[in-house]
């Protein structure tokens, strides 16, 4: 028998690898709380909205909710529903708490569009930042976005993730290929299935680049670690060793990847230099290892049930100390971009819940109501924490602000959603 | 007592698995050409469809195939050990194999959906690791035995009862 013949066609029947846009399930945002502590804004239609193919106050709106940090006004509550372009009497809008209103218009221009927009601090009428740019028909909805991280960055006082990306792995049983590895907007839009296999993909991780992702695919009846182009339809296989491949994390300088091997006799915590190709092998114990995440000063957080039960450790140098002492056991941490707070999964009294851990002060603050939770990823800016957990009986997605204030359910409409993770910045 | 048998299993494992490993070099680097490993050796099924080869007699593919119905052990909440209600199920796929040697079983492990899904793919593998070594103290020989973790990510049965838990915990003999 031809083994290798036998492996290719198999190979090729069991994963499918396209880019494709198909306009399926779009993840729709449920607020289920903290929306009314948002700082108060208003943007209603910008002129000429109804004649360009994206309503851009809609996205503005949907960007500033996503955030956490805004309560953006109904519409039905505006005085005025659409100003007149950018000139607005700021007196309509003021004599209630109203903090921001933006106000914009949009001009057609041969094939393109010219649209200004102003942005008012309310109670005092003056307007704190004026913008005016010129746009292409199909770049109008990332415009809009780029808007909001205008917006939030004027008021927050950090870098907006308005055009950032979410991987996720979504699984439909029904599917002669059920498991696949979407890439979309980080709100669920542009969706792009970019692998399709009869068999789980699990643990999607962003190139610090935003270039690739690396994830662990069991198309060969067993794990493998593999790298995919996001942008050409290239992948490779990186690791293939008896037992577990697993748990894959990229360096924050984009030379290594993490990863959890089992070939040495039990889950432990390698990395490997992805030009180099030189492996080094972090821990050496009985117990289980897994789960590392990249601290931004190289250290490294990663879940260890040495003492029993798991609970996150960090290694630098040659030394591991455990930094979570509260709950039955705590797993899965996601060390935030600035490296201050770790998000991790919190299990006590049978509930699994997402929560952060400060590592100035050790606090750990649990973030979640729900009791399912599994796999946070940090928006790049970390402010927000999106993860998995059961919505309904099901699967899906969910965010909660790194404070903690804001909740939203992102359920999905088919089929189960899992193992979110969030890009770096792309712009 | 489990714990020593546990780290009896790691060296068992470590060896086996080391054996039929073929793709670092001596520094151990990895060449991404030949790290794919299945295929070698002829003791990996993992290639190819589920049904399977074997020549068998017409009583002893009734056998097998009786076995095949008969295949899945389950655990008890974050526990490994396997519960003395499987032994007698143990023993007849043993028997088989040690009749067959050239039969290859794969135990799959599994997990119910709580917890964090790479931390159950760690729990999973302790799970197949534990029926394979049963099988081993039973006298199946080694190279008869390979093990793969799905963690919680091929559930048995889908929801988040205590019954769909229970169904989700088990190590499936796969031939």
């Amino acid at each position: 028998m031809n083994v290798k013949l036998v492996f290719s066609q198999f190979l090729i029947a069991c994963v499918a690898i396209f880019a494709s846009a198909q306009a399926w399930a779009v993840l729709h945002l449920e607020v289920t709380g903290g929306i009314d502590s948002g700082i108060l804004i208003a943007v209603p239609e910008f002129s000429a909205e109804n004649t360009v193919s994206q309503k851009l106050s809609d996205v503005i709106n949907s960007d500033l909710i996503r955030s956490g940090s805004f309560s953006p006004m109904s519409k039905d509550k505006m005085p005025v529903s659409q100003v007149s372009g950018t000139d607005v009497n700021i007196q309509d809008w003021q004599g209630n708490d109203l903090q921001n209103l933006v106000s914009g218009s949009i001009a057609k221009d041969g094939s393109n569009y010219v649209i200004s927009f102003n942005l008012y601090d309310v109670p005092s009428g003056s307007v704190i930042l004026s913008k005016k740019a010129k746009v292409s028909a199909s770049n109008l909805r990332k415009y809009a976005h780029m808007i909001s991280n205008m917006i939030y960055e004027k008021i927050v006082g950090l870098k907006g993730a308005f055009l950032t990306k979410i991987a996720y792995v979504s699984v439909d049983y029904k599917d002669a290929y059920p498991f696949r590895l979407v890439i979309a907007d980080y709100d669920g839009y542009n969706e792009h299935i970019i692998l399709r296999s009869k068999e789980p993909v699990m643990s999607p991780t962003w190139s610090p680049d935003g270039s690739s992702v690396a994830y662990v695919s069991f198309e060969k009846r067993k794990p493998g670690i593999w790298i995919q182009n996001i942008q050409g339809k290239t992948r490779q296989l990186i690791t293939s060793f008896p037992g577990i491949n697993g748990s894959p994390k990229w360096s924050p300088k984009g030379d290594r990847l993490a990863l959890v091997f089992s070939k040495d006799g039990n889950p432990e915590i390698y990395t490997i230099g992805l030009g180099s190709k030189s492996m080094t092998r972090l821990t050496n114990n009985r117990a289980i290892d897994t789960e590392p995440s990249w601290a931004p000063d190289g250290s490294i957080y990663y879940n260890s049930d040495r003492g029993g039960k798991p609970q996150i450790y960090r290694m630098a140098g040659g030394d591991a100390q455990r930094v979570t002492w509260e709950g039955d056991a705590n797993m899965n941490p996601c060390v935030s971009p600035d490296g201050k707070y770790i998000a991790l999964i919190t299990q006590s009294n049978g509930s699994y819940r997402v929560a952060r851990l400060d590592l100035d002060t050790k606090n750990l603050m649990v973030l979640s109501n729900s009791q399912f939770d599994e796999s946070p990823s940090i928006a790049p800016n970390g402010s927000m924490i999106i993860y998995s957990t059961i919505i309904r009986g099901r699967k899906g997605l969910a965010l909660v602000s790194a404070d903690g204030r804001f909740h939203a359910n992102l359920p999905s409409v088919s089929g189960e959603v899992r193992a979110p993770a969030w890009s770096p910045f792309l712009n | 007592m489990e714990k020593r048998l546990a780290g009896i299993a790691a060296v068992i494992f470590a060896s086996f698995m080391i054996a039929s490993c073929s793709s670092t070099n001596d520094n151990g680097s990895i060449d991404p050409d030949i790290s794919d490993v299945s295929g070698s050796e002829g003791a990996d099924v993992t290639v190819g469809d589920y049904g399977d080869n074997y020549k068998l007699s017409p009583e002893e593919r009734a056998k097998l195939e009786a076995l095949k119905r008969n295949n899945t052990i389950y655990f008890a909440y974050d526990k490994d050990v396997v519960a003395p209600e499987y032994a007698n199920i143990l023993q007849n796929h043993a028997r088989f194999l040690i009749a067959h040697p050239e039969v290859n079983v794969i135990v799959q492990g599994h997990t119910d959906e709580r917890g964090t899904p790479e931390y159950n793919i760690a729990l999973g593998e302790r799970r197949a690791k534990s029926v394979a070594l049963y099988l081993q103290n039973l006298g199946v020989n080694v190279r008869q035995l390979s093990i793969v973790s799905y963690g919680e990510e091929k559930p048995a049965v889908l929801g988040t009862s205590a019954e769909a838990f229970a169904k989700n915990r088990r190590a499936v003999l796969v031939y």
